[in-house]
């Protein structure tokens, strides 16, 4: 296989299918690279003098999926200030690994990302890496303090793609008002943590009967829906474009669903572990489950899923949130919330496929065009003139998942030891290979 | 005692099954005149090591334990939050990791946290007693308050239990549902709707906003402390219409049957969630509960410790294997 760092002159993937919904493209196909450019897509694209080429890589694509790489609106990668859980190099392996090409990391860094030399000292780091492309988003207020805004307009010449106070709602209406109405002057999405700070006041899980059975105090829906109704009319208001992140209620999904119905420019992303897991996940005090917004009930998973399937949620993000054993051996209480999810993201959902949850080309639209567009970015695309930013899976490759193999410093995922399908193989990023399955694995 | 209460800890009620339950009580009853004795000691704990560790202020759970280990002959060490290295910003892991290394038996943990006592137990060698975390469960206060039920009236199953006042923070009220609905009693659950769990049917309680028809035809009447932060957090707006509402007056516990009894797991508020006339009444077990704690807490730290015991519960030297 191609090695990892310089583009490969000549990359031939060879009768794989590709799915690119993007292109009306679900078809087994030969895919050529030339140069980190796509040139040509289609049966018998590699030819035989092609393959024959001293400097081509013939990469056998049988039983393989390729796709547009993935770009990830919500991930948390800890640098600067934490480094001991994740920074941005082992963040950015992780997500390579996860088979991203583009990743959109949250301001709460310490300290916060609220202005343009910590924006472009972040987007440094990441160029020198040559991996996945770094996005950051900046923060709404300073210091996510929910009072002064930030200098919007440096941020996004420095590169921000969005704002939020991840972590932190603005719970504000006047703040937000305002937040809405500059942001749009420079056309950056107002990403919310929809969660009214009021209800939620010591809330270890959500509110129903597991966390009446384990005595932990509840995180109920209504906190979430009363942030989402609010912003739903203040964005109306406005005209802005905001963003819904981590959205985890059905309340909020059917908000959701009225507000695009009536033409207001909101969207929102869902992750994979409201998707897929409930609060009975929680029982036995597992910290790894311990999650903001925190994991729902069936009803909710059914929704997400729903909203997910027709579009009413329009991308998939991972909230890719690293801790250390330091906060989650520890008391339930004592935990904090988050799990890590970038290299997660294709047995998780695969298995929502599999299933018959969700279409395959749903499912890749919400990981690549949806995000793009809502950040701006040029989404990753199978089609020819394209900088090649794909990713090869496995869809039937079994694995039981070892926490050595993860590159992200930390391991705090629910699936440690459970038995996974589906695997990334390959992910080109800016026309460069940024993985390969086996290769380079972190020590 | 293994084989019916296969164990290694007594973490909450919840799985326990009827039988389990019923060994423990039975025990409980077997050491019960220990403490009536005027010697009051037996040697089945001998050269058994017993660790309190306290993170919450307790008296009555912290002495019971302390009573019911010195009367098993165990050597007992009580640590208390004010004297423990969590001061110091030592997490509660290393605190065990630290204790285990001095090779105690059994660990008698109360801590704030819901969980906490399952945290350690999967980390230490020692037995761990749950002695209340956060609003999570307080296994022996429910046993023995079975124990006491089970003495004034006979019996647990077919009983009409109404527990009443702050269900939603009460480790007592979770403990005892699942204990009285596993021994096939019925419980009710009373309070404002402030003060009762979400979903709390799933603890196998019927749910009352008024506490009239939760005292109708009980049996037992299990009053809670309501405690005064609850004022502050909007649950209620004053003791003075809370005890208006759902203090336990003698017209209210004339509706329940003629012989109920009244239990209270204390500290009492009299005067707020209960009149002082019925604490100290006919009807009052409160200090029942009081004398069967230390029996239920010698039998917990028996069965725990016994993996290697030489002698049964009242001392009498086994027969050798």
């Amino acid at each position: 296989m191609a090695a990892i760092g310089s583009p490969p002159p000549l990359l031939l993937i060879v009768g794989v299918r590709a799915v690119d919904p993007a292109q009306q493209l679900d078809d087994v196909v030969d895919v050529v690279v030339e140069d980190g450019v796509i040139t040509r897509v289609g049966r018998g694209a590699a030819t035989d003098d092609l393959r024959r080429a001293d400097r081509a890589e013939v990469v056998q694509g049988e039983g393989l999926l390729l796709l547009p790489a993935f770009v990830d609106l919500h991930a948390h990668l800890r640098e600067p200030g934490q480094e001991y859980k994740e920074d941005i190099a082992s963040g950015l392996a992780a997500a390579a690994a996860g088979g991203f090409a583009h990743v959109c990391v949250m301001p709460n860094t310490r300290p916060v990302n609220d202005t343009r030399s910590i924006t472009e000292a972040m987007i440094a780091r990441a160029r020198a890496l040559s991996g996945p492309a770094l996005h950051p988003i900046g923060a709404i207020t300073m210091g996510q303090k929910g009072t002064e805004l930030t200098e919007m307009a440096d941020l996004k010449d420095a590169g921000a793609v969005a704002v939020s106070d991840d972590g932190r709602c603005v719970t504000s209406s006047a703040v937000m008002r305002r937040a809405l109405e500059y942001a749009k002057t420079f056309d950056l999405p107002v990403i919310q943590h929809a969660e009214d700070h009021a209800l939620t006041e010591g809330a270890q899980m959500h509110e129903g009967a597991i966390a009446t059975r384990l005595g932990l105090r509840g995180w109920p829906r209504v906190a979430e829906d009363i942030i989402v109704a609010r912003d739903v009319l203040l964005a109306e208001a406005t005209g802005a474009r905001y963003h819904v992140a981590h959205i985890s209620s059905l309340g909020a999904v059917r908000i959701l669903r009225e507000a695009k119905a009536r033409g207001i420019a909101v969207t929102a992303e869902v992750t994979p572990h409201h998707l897929t897991l409930t609060d009975a996940a929680v029982l036995g005090y597992d910290t790894a489950c311990k999650v903001n917004p925190p994991l729902r009930e069936q009803a909710d998973v059914d929704a997400l899923r729903e909203a997910l399937a027709d579009g009413t949620i329009d991308a998939v993000a991972t909230d890719h949130a690293p801790h250390s054993t330091l906060e989650k051996d520890c008391e339930f209480a004592e935990a904090s919330p988050g799990l890590i999810g970038l290299e997660l993201v294709v047995p998780v959902l695969l298995d929502l496929v599999r299933q018959g949850a969700l279409p395959l080309g749903r499912l890749v639209d919400a990981l690549t065009r949806a995000p793009a567009r809502i950040a701006r970015l040029d989404a990753p695309a199978i089609k020819v003139g394209a900088r090649a930013e794909l990713c090869l899976v496995d869809p039937n490759l079994s694995f039981v998942l070892d926490p050595a193999r993860l590159r992200s410093k930390s391991k705090n995922t629910p699936l440690l030891g459970k038995q996974l399908t589906g695997r990334v193989k390959m992910t080109l990023a800016a026309g460069r290979v940024v993985f390969i399955d086996g290769e380079g694995a972190a020590t | 005692m293994r084989r019916i209460y296969p164990h290694r800890h007594l973490l909450g009620i919840e799985g326990l099954t009827r039988p389990e339950i019923v060994a423990l009580l039975d025990a409980a009853e077997s050491l019960f005149d220990v403490s009536r004795r005027s010697v009051r000691k037996v040697p089945t704990l001998r050269g058994k090591t017993v660790v309190n560790l306290f993170y919450e202020p307790s008296t009555r759970t912290r002495t019971s334990f302390e009573l019911a280990g010195k009367r098993l002959s165990a050597d007992v060490i009580n640590i208390s939050v004010s004297t423990s290295s969590a001061v110091k910003g030592e997490s509660l892991l290393d605190t065990v990791q630290n204790l285990q290394a001095m090779q105690p038996d059994v660990l008698v943990i109360r801590h704030s946290a819901s969980g906490a006592p399952h945290h350690i137990a999967a980390r230490t060698r020692a037995a761990v007693i749950n002695a209340g975390d956060g609003t999570h469960e307080h296994p022996t206060q429910a046993l023995l308050d079975a124990f006491t039920i089970r003495r004034a009236k006979g019996r647990l199953e077919g009983l009409e239990v109404a527990i009443c006042g702050d269900i939603v923070h009460s480790r007592v009220a979770r403990s005892n549902a699942h204990l009285l609905t596993t021994m096939g009693a019925r419980v009710r659950f009373a309070g404002p709707r402030t003060l009762l769990p979400v979903a709390g049917e799933s603890l196998g309680a019927t749910l009352y906003d008024r506490i009239e028809p939760a005292l109708e035809g009980a049996d037992v009447v299990m009053m809670l402390r309501v405690q005064r932060e609850r004022l502050s957090g909007s649950f209620l707006p004053s003791t003075r219409e809370y005890s208006r509402t759902f203090g336990l007056s003698p017209a209210r516990l004339a509706l329940a049957k003629p012989d109920a009894i009244v239990m209270h797991p204390g500290p009492m508020n009299r005067g707020v969630e209960i009149d002082p006339r019925i604490a100290d009444g006919q009807q009052s077990v409160i200090l029942d509960q009081v004398e069967a704690g230390v029996a239920v807490r010698m039998a917990v730290l028996w069965i725990l410790a016994a993996e290697t015991n030489e002698f049964s519960a009242t001392g009498e030297p086994r027969p050798a294997p």
